[in-house]
């Protein structure tokens, strides 16, 4: 079943032409990397999904839904790259943050419940979080911070998470274990995941789809595996042209 | 312990209390969101409508709450207009209300009555001002509870917070409103020019100790009733101007603290 249909998109920015005619669509499960070189429209095509920005054209629908009129917030959740960027002497507890996440799940007006802790500690535990629950957020290092993200990302037990290059900025052995991470909560957890990313070495294992996003406006949908072995015989290919 | 008896000192006491109470619960926000400069925008917009309000016969306080809403409806306009710069918002209006307040202050026939606003006059605050803070600390209070997490997840991911279902523009609005009338009544008892001393200092101090975000609202809050307290008794046993104490005192506990901020 397809819980994301994208048809013919469109999207300009001032004149430039970012998203030509980009029809693809997600089924349940699923593991999508989109890729592309910078200027590609990666992160813009996260925040058409998301509603954050209006197409020019074309149609997105999200559970059968045009994305426009989409209210099952607990249903998504997004990990933004500015996550990495966030005010870090914001005096906030990781508990705090991922507390925050729950929103999409309890409503306006509504205060905590008794089962939002337990909520909170499975989704510290998912990410192997939960022993800095009381730090404040700033004084973790990249890669816990974004763990922390993740958890808030969890906490509603939403059905697709949205990742808008969670990896920036990170050291490498972080990006591998939050790789792995992404990987579980895919596999296991049966979460569908669509995320925006550089680091496609890490990544590739765990996804079963790429999106590739070229400048020409040439896109293609391929599954993980024929995009590694081309990956693999291209960077062969450079490596004899040396 | 004697100052006490006096009917205006109990007054100047409860409302300089309540004052301090509401004004760090919205400092927080707006330190936050790094808009501390806002509450200094908002008190001089709310200047100029007192000296229109005054010039033109109505009441001050009245003009004051009318001019601070259009000023914060304005900077959040200019914010969006110039959204990479957004802190020229709070500049421009700043000076449209500086502006607005020496031109129009020429035409007040009682100075007293304009310098009153502009140091506050906490002592002569009467018992209907006093009603007007009591009920304003009141509707502060219980939006700032209700609206607790909501605040929280806007002002720590406002895009996030909109992907969860966060009411973003509606919560920012009733926020933006509160703090406009806040600003523009409690100029009256603590004085413009001290207002945004009072939204940013006690949340300054908690900032650099606090472990936590709900006990920096808390810790801002006691700060900022520590200082008035403080303020008050000694503004009335050295006969010191009441607003001027408190955010001198404010600032000396803030230097103390600096030494011990938490490392981050």
């Amino acid at each position: 079943m397809s819980i994301l249909k994208v048809k013919n998109l469109d999207f300009n920015y001032s004149d430039k032409q970012i998203i030509k005619n980009l029809s693809f669509s997600v089924e349940k499960g699923d593991f999508l990397c989109i890729v592309g070189t910078n200027g590609t429209g990666k992160s813009t095509l996260i925040k058409l999904i998301l509603n954050l920005l209006k197409p020019d054209s074309g149609e997105i629908l999200l559970y059968g839904k045009d994305s426009k009129n989409f209210k099952q917030f607990d249903k998504i959740a997004y990990v933004s790259q500015k996550a990495t960027n966030f005010n870090a002497a914001f005096p906030a507890t990781v508990e705090e943050v991922v507390s925050a996440g729950l929103y999409s799940k309890n409503g306006l007006f509504k205060f905590k419940k008794s089962t939002d802790k337990q909520q909170i500690k499975k989704a510290l535990d998912t990410v192997g979080m939960y022993d800095f629950s009381k730090k404040l957020i700033g004084n973790l290092s990249g890669g816990q911070q974004q763990r922390v993200f993740i958890a808030k990302a969890l906490v509603s037990s939403p059905e697709i998470i949205f990742l808008d290059e969670p990896t920036v900025g990170i050291d490498m052995k972080a990006v591998d274990s939050i790789c792995c991470l992404l990987g579980d909560l895919n596999k296991k957890h049966k979460i569908t995941i669509i995320m925006v990313t550089h680091d496609i070495s890490s990544i590739l294992y765990h996804a079963n789809k790429v999106l590739n996003l070229s400048e020409d406006g040439h896109i293609r949908i391929i599954s993980a595996e024929d995009y590694r072995n081309e990956t693999i015989s291209e960077h062969y290919r450079h490596d004899k042209n040396c | 312990m004697e100052l006490l008896s006096y009917g205006f000192i109990q007054r100047a006491f409860l409302a300089a209390l309540l004052i301090s109470i509401i004004t760090p619960l919205i400092g927080n926000i707006i330190v936050l969101k790094r808009l501390s400069t806002i509450g200094d925008a908002l008190a001089h917009a709310g200047l100029a409508g007192v000296a229109i309000g005054l010039c033109a016969g109505l009441n001050p306080i009245l003009s004051a709450v009318i001019f601070s809403i259009a000023a914060a409806l304005a900077i959040e306009y200019i914010r969006r207009a110039f959204y990479r710069y957004s802190e020229m918002a709070t500049a421009i209006v700043l000076s449209f209300g500086v502006g607005i307040a020496a031109v129009f202050s020429g035409f007040v026939k009682n100075s007293a009555d304009f310098g009153s606003f502009l140091f506050g006059s906490i002592v002569a605050v009467s018992q209907f001002e006093l009603y007007m803070v009591v009920i304003l600390s009141i509707i502060v209070c219980i939006v700032m509870i209700i609206l607790y997490r909501e605040l929280f997840y806007i002002t720590f991911d406002e895009e996030g917070a909109q992907l969860s279902g966060v009411p973003v523009k509606k919560v920012n609005f009733l926020f933006t409103l509160i703090t406009a009338v806040t600003v523009s009544i409690a100029s009256r008892t603590v004085g413009s020019l001290v207002i945004s001393s009072l939204m940013t200092i006690p949340v300054a101090c908690a900032m650099l100790i606090s472990k936590s975000y709900k006990s920096n609202v808390v810790l801002s809050v006691m700060f900022a009733l520590l200082f008035t307290i403080s303020g008050l008794f000694i503004s009335f046993l050295y006969d010191l101007k009441p607003g001027g104490t408190i955010v001198l005192i404010g600032i000396f506990v803030l230097i103390i603290l600096l030494p011990f901020r938490r490392k981050n």
